[in-house]
């Protein structure tokens, strides 16, 4: 087991490798100089483009964003904040020194453009909410999904039955972002219904109250949010539940089970579940590379301070070392989640094992 | 087994009523998009101007495909305005980029007869927009997921084929991609380079959904390799691309289909996806996301928020219970 964890991670490395370089080269991809970008970032427009004033601020920040440094040196020293070296007197005017290498002990993932802020830090700050928004979500969606999809497969045919199979696939094809305009539109918006508040997580005067009335407030910021996160988990998850558990009742040893005389609900709960939710527990490792995708739009359109907005405003304002971290950090997710996705399965399944087999 | 294999899915195929409502859906969105200027244009389709029989919308089909180009007096007119003799105008009387300057108050812009579907904020009708809407979300649907289909059953088949280096190499390059966080892969992209264009956005959802298709190419291809027919086909020295293309392919057409149907699927929901949150297409391109887009930013007008996004729920709904039926059309527990 263990073996094979670390083969997996060794064969991470080079697609590690690849993911940095194009994250790097997506950054540089964009047209016109990156520095130029960022004075641009201060000022809406107003500047002229041929002052000195203008030409000496584009040298400074291009000194302190590396920028003045061949494109490997600048892949070098990223690379390296990344795995938490500073490397950035490595390179200078006198020559290559990697002596000048220093571990420090946390990732430096560079400046960013828009408030000259570590991007590592802005990050880090919007974890939480992103966090536990979507693992919130996760939870509510899987116990929904899993006794519906268990009743779903266990009386086929029935009013219930169709009846959620078409609802769930109406709720499946529905596209979060227009879900999310929808409520936002009419139960957030005082032309119609203004149940609940249009965005953002605390109320302004929030700050004087009570503990137990901030918490409500907070809750009552995030249910439209909630909502859309876990109807979008929800049909996915309900939809597989069942085509698994459906898969799983027509097997041998379902059928043995009911011969040797037990009751359906050990039939059904000792042995069908179990296996049926095989599949179900992978599907987490899908689920985590959508953290960031998914957030991007939710937390978008409900304007709340998590990593998926702070992407967004990356994006619009072309923060590049912010748009870099947080690629990174998506893909690494994304390897994180099938490697988690391949060991849940040898936890979850005693047949499949990755060691060497034994006799 | 008197039938072949596709005869069979396509009988089963037609066993499924979704399936089947959902392809005459499919066919007509297909038919809305092609007659998309007929139907919504702000030119008459035919019209008499001073004893003079004009045909301006097909004139524009003309100036468009560069076989054509408009007399003097026609250029810079306002259709609108012209004094016809008579003219037919079509069922929607508004092209997807033309502002009507008749509208003055927001509340003029809400649903009436003149705008069925009402108008953005810039005066823009929003069922001319949704028409013509159909043709960008069809041929980004169709055109990336033709490239995605051309690399994975080239990769897919060669890896499984040849096996070896070749598949060792392929396989690693597949996992490579799967790895790509593609929703924000695309976005960074569209997003950084300076003007984002349909072409691109297609491009990229093609290049970075391959991988699905080329896994099962390769599965399939390993597994009929050794089977006598493919075996036969080889002894008679067929080439690898007759035998790829003329025994291996036809039994694999009905469930890469499934995945054609899914892949379209998401490539609308990107392409949607990335309008609505304002990157993608330029802003003079009306497509159903950018017209939700417009929904963001005045709360008010929920025409905009609520017809858009039915027509990409139309759409996906029926993809995707195509690409169900198909799946169970062609599973083999079925066959008897």
């Amino acid at each position: 087991m263990w073996v094979y964890i670390a083969k997996r991670v060794l064969l991470f490395l080079p697609t590690l490798f690849i993911i940095t370089v194009i994250s790097f080269a997506v950054s540089r991809l964009a047209p016109g100089d990156p520095a130029a970008a960022k004075v641009g970032v201060g000022a809406e427009g107003g500047m002229g483009s041929r002052s000195n004033l203008n030409e000496r601020t584009v040298k400074m920040i291009r000194e302190q964003w590396h920028l003045d440094k061949p494109v490997w040196q600048q892949y070098v020293i990223w690379t390296g904040g990344l795995l938490c070296f500073d490397m950035t007197k490595v390179f200078s005017q006198q020559g290559t020194d990697w002596g000048n290498t220093r571990f420090t002990g946390k990732p430096d993932l560079g400046k960013s453009f828009l408030d000259n802020r570590p991007v590592f830090d802005k990050l880090i700050e919007r974890v939480p909410v992103t966090l536990i928004m979507n693992l919130l979500a996760i939870i509510i969606a899987y116990s929904i999904a899993i006794p519906l999809g268990v009743y779903s497969s266990t009386h086929p045919g029935t009013f219930t039955d169709k009846a959620s199979t078409f609802f769930l696939f109406a709720l499946y094809s529905l596209p979060v972002f227009w879900i999310g305009t929808l409520a936002l539109t009419f139960f957030a918006n005082p032309e119609f219904l203004a149940l609940f508040p249009s965005g953002g997580l605390r109320s302004p005067a929030a700050a004087d109250w009570s503990f137990w009335r901030r918490s409500v407030d907070y809750a009552w910021h995030l249910m439209l949010p909630m909502m859309v996160y876990v109807y979008a988990d929800f049909a996915f998850l309900s939809r597989q539940m069942r085509s698994s558990m459906l898969e799983v009742i027509r097997q041998d040893y379902v059928r043995t089970a009911r011969a040797k005389g037990l009751d359906e609900r050990s039939v059904i709960y000792k042995h069908a579940l179990r296996n049926a939710l095989i599949p179900l527990i992978t599907i987490i490792a899908a689920l985590i590379p959508n953290l960031i995708g998914g957030s991007v739009i939710v937390e978008t359109i409900f304007s709340l301070p998590g990593m998926g907005e702070l992407s967004y405003k990356a994006l619009v304002s072309r923060d590049y070392p912010m748009i870099m971290a947080v690629f990174t950090i998506s893909a690494m997710l994304t390897l994180f989640g099938m490697l988690l996705s391949d060991i849940l399965y040898s936890v979850a399944d005693p047949r499949i094992s990755f060691g060497k087999k034994t006799a | 087994m008197s039938e072949s294999y596709s005869a069979f899915v396509k009988k089963q195929f037609r066993k499924s009523t979704f399936g089947m409502i959902s392809l005459y859906t499919v066919a007509c969105i297909t038919v809305v998009a092609i007659f998309a200027d007929i139907l919504a244009n702000d030119k008459p389709i035919i019209a008499q101007n001073k004893g003079e029989l004009i045909f301006p919308v097909f004139k524009e089909m003309g100036v468009t495909f560069g076989v054509a180009s408009w007399p003097k007096e026609y250029a810079t007119i306002d259709w609108k305005e012209l004094q016809y003799d008579w003219a037919v105008f079509p069922p929607v009387p508004y092209s997807p980029g033309g502002t009507d300057k008749k509208l003055v108050s927001l509340k003029d812009r809400a649903p009436s007869g003149a705008h069925w579907l009402g108008t953005d904020d810039i005066g823009r009708d929003v069922m001319s927009g949704l028409i013509h809407g159909s043709r960008y979300a069809l041929s980004i649907g169709i055109v990336a997921m033709s490239i995605a289909l051309a690399i994975g059953i080239v990769l897919g088949s060669l890896a499984g084929f040849f096996g070896g280096k070749f598949d060792i190499l392929i396989s690693r390059l597949i996992e490579i991609v799967i790895t790509f966080p593609r929703f924000f892969l695309i976005i960074t992209i569209v997003a950084l380079v300076e003007q984002g264009s349909l072409w691109l956005i297609m491009m990229l959802i093609g290049l970075t959904g391959w991988t699905s298709i080329a896994r099962f190419m390769r599965g399939e291809v390993l597994r009929v390799r050794n089977l006598d027919y493919i075996s036969s086909a080889t002894a008679l020295g067929y080439s690898t691309r007759r035998i790829i293309f003329r025994h291996v392919l036809p039994n694999a057409i009905a469930p890469v289909m499934i995945y054609a149907a899914f892949g379209i699927v998401s490539a609308i929901l990107f392409e949607s996806a990335l309008s609505f949150l304002g990157f993608g297409v330029p802003p003079t391109v009306v497509t159903w996301g950018s017209v939700l887009f417009k929904a963001r930013s005045s709360t008010y007008s929920w025409w905009l928020a609520v017809f858009p996004g039915m027509m990409i729920f139309i759409t996906v709904s029926a993809f995707n219970l195509i690409g169900d039926a198909l799946r169970d059309a062609t599973d083999p527990r079925l066959r008897s």
